[in-house]
């Protein structure tokens, strides 16, 4: 079966290489799989006002798209992480020149089940019970049960995000990681509908996929600070303070049909979009 | 002019046959030249043996013990609860069953293989990992247990079919010859059929365990995927194949994660190898 896999990994590598497309009308846009629904929005509007002009949106991961920036392979990267020092490095040597774009916000929710009568934590609580420090409810204030934690997989920009700013508090030399009993889902809707259906789930995902089924848990930066609730008005203010920064890249100063598409995307309409598709517009 | 067409086409028949060895030998060597690089970063023996899996840290730790345990749990697990219903399943319809019954119960078995191991990891997700959850008052039922039983699925029909295969082909005199003497028919099932069929069936069982094995899609969305040391099966596990092909999209070319999860790919390569030799073994010696 896995040399099945391998296969078509092998065949998929040589289709998308072989894609990368050189054509004056058309732009390849490619990166994080928070931002495609965006990406997607945005191509689709665009493509029906400026028609003749062909803008290809794909997903596939933050790292992908800024991989592929780097190869030359796609000319808008999307990222919702800023590019490595590393990465920076690679695309200099490869005589790529990355130039980031903010583009909007994202305010990242923790979710409880709505049965879990906890409601609100601290940054602090928050990084004690995702790194495994606190295993039970009951420590924090709940019922007597033993905490399920949600994460997403490795490939995904919101774990490094989580990782960084909540587990890591910012601290480059720090070494914390999520605990190994955290489940690690492959999609934020499979986070959205564990939480769903368990009482004693805790999991994190973009504001986008909140619903009446999960709990939003209001957030403190400390004991002293008030809780804050993920909203759009709170992100935009600042006061929330698990929101993060989404990217466009391109290569250089854009020009020609990049150019042209940036500055749709950070126009009234394409900031529009961004509310819309529940992130937070940079531009108002 | 005859023979000439017949040259040629033995010729070709013999390069289609040479391509999948070709493919085969391509495969394992691009396997080799990219998973082996990860051991100037981490000892083989910590490579095997290690505790902790985090790919993306700097530095990383690539230590893939928990997801060994993790697909070795899981496919004893299928193990037991396939080998037995397999083989008798395969026993009631080479031995018992009327002639409609049996041809109804090998179409059902042919369309269960036919159905995508996706579509078998949703159902599973929607229906057994609830169950799970409230049978034995867990905190989340994505567990080893959820994979094993949705994988025993997967391996039944390898089982059955092969396993009645070898059934089938025990000789009729031996069957004759036992009720001729006077054993009833259980007697001459576990006594007689059942042994000289035995190294068939057990071919059939380490086909079917092959395939769980290998098997990545099911078990990514059911298993709960945590890299931690498993002590129980009702825990939440994560295997080898279900790390590469959810870390494969991210991993930067060139990157210790990248060259880690190819070694991973080498790792199940030889475990698959090993059971199909087994099982290779098991059917020729039968001959």
């Amino acid at each position: 079966m896995f040399r099945k896999w391998l296969l078509v990994l092998i065949a998929v590598m040589f289709v998308t290489s072989a894609f990368a497309s050189k054509d004056k009308n058309s732009i390849q846009v490619k990166g994080s799989d928070t931002m495609v629904n965006l990406g997607q929005a945005w191509a689709e509007k665009y493509m029906e006002k400026n028609t003749g002009d062909f803008v290809a949106v794909t997903g596939g991961g933050s790292g992908t798209g800024l991989s592929s920036l780097i190869s030359g392979s796609c000319d808008i990267a999307m990222s919702s992480r800023n590019i490595k020092e590393k990465e920076i490095g690679l695309a200099k040597q490869k005589g790529i020149n990355p130039n980031e774009i903010k583009v909007a916000l994202d305010g990242l929710a923790v979710v409880v089940n709505p049965g879990n009568p906890i409601s609100k934590l601290t940054l602090a609580q928050l990084a004690d019970i995702f790194t495994g420090r606190v295993t039970n409810w009951n420590e924090i204030g709940g019922k007597d049960e033993k905490i399920v934690i949600l994460s997403r997989e490795v490939n995904s920009g919101t774990h490094v995000y989580f990782k960084e700013h909540v587990l890591r508090k910012n601290d480059p030399n720090s070494k914390e990681e999520f605990t190994p009993r955290a489940l690690m889902l492959s999609s934020s809707q499979a986070i959205a509908d564990e939480v769903a259906g368990n009482p004693a789930a805790i999991g994190y995902y973009g504001m986008g996929y909140i619903s009446k089924k999960q709990k939003p848990v209001n957030i403190a930066k400390d004991e002293k600070s008030e809780y804050e609730a993920p909203s759009i008005e709170n992100v935009i203010n600042g006061k929330y303070p698990i929101s993060r920064p989404l990217f466009l890249y391109s290569n250089g100063t854009p020009e020609g049909l990049v150019k042209k598409f940036v500055d749709f995307t950070l126009s009234k309409e394409g900031q529009d979009i961004v509310l819309a598709t529940d992130f937070v517009p940079v531009n108002k | 002019m005859r023979k000439l067409k017949e040259f040629i086409v033995e010729k070709l028949i013999f390069i289609c046959g040479l391509a999948s060895i070709f493919f085969v030998v391509l495969i394992f060597l691009f396997l080799l030249k990219e998973g082996l690089a990860v051991f100037k970063t981490v000892s083989p023996f910590n490579f095997l043996f290690g505790k902790s899996w985090y790919p993306i840290s700097e530095p990383p730790q690539l230590g893939i013990l928990p997801l060994i345990l993790g697909s070795l749990l899981i496919t004893l697990g299928a193990a037991i609860i396939s080998i037995p219903i397999g083989v008798g399943c395969a026993i009631y319809i080479a031995e018992i069953a009327p002639l409609k019954i049996k041809e109804t119960l090998k179409a059902g078995i042919e369309l269960l293989a036919a159905i995508p191991s996706v579509v078998l990891g949703f159902i599973g997700m929607i229906t057994l990992v609830p169950l799970v959850k409230s049978v034995f008052h867990l905190p989340t039922g994505l567990t080893a247990l959820s994979g094993s039983i949705m994988l025993a699925f997967m391996a039944m029909p390898t089982i059955v079919s092969i396993a009645e295969d070898a059934l089938y082909s025990v000789p009729k005199t031996y069957k004759e010859g036992a009720l001729a003497l006077g054993a009833t028919q259980w007697q001459t099932i576990w006594r007689v059929m059942l042994p000289a069929a035995s190294s068939g069936i057990l071919a059939a069982i380490m086909l079917g365990i092959g395939r769980v094995i290998g098997e990545t899609m099911a078990v990514m969305m059911i298993t709960g995927n945590a890299a931690v040391i498993p002590h129980s099966i009702l825990a939440p596990v994560r295997t080898l194949t279900a790390t590469i092909a959810a870390e494969m999209g991210e991993a930067v070319v060139g990157s210790e994660h990248y060259f880690a999860l190819f070694a991973i790919g080498i790792v199940l390569f030889a475990i698959s190898f090993a059971i199909n030799v087994t099982a290779d073994l098991f059917l020729h010696k039968r001959e």
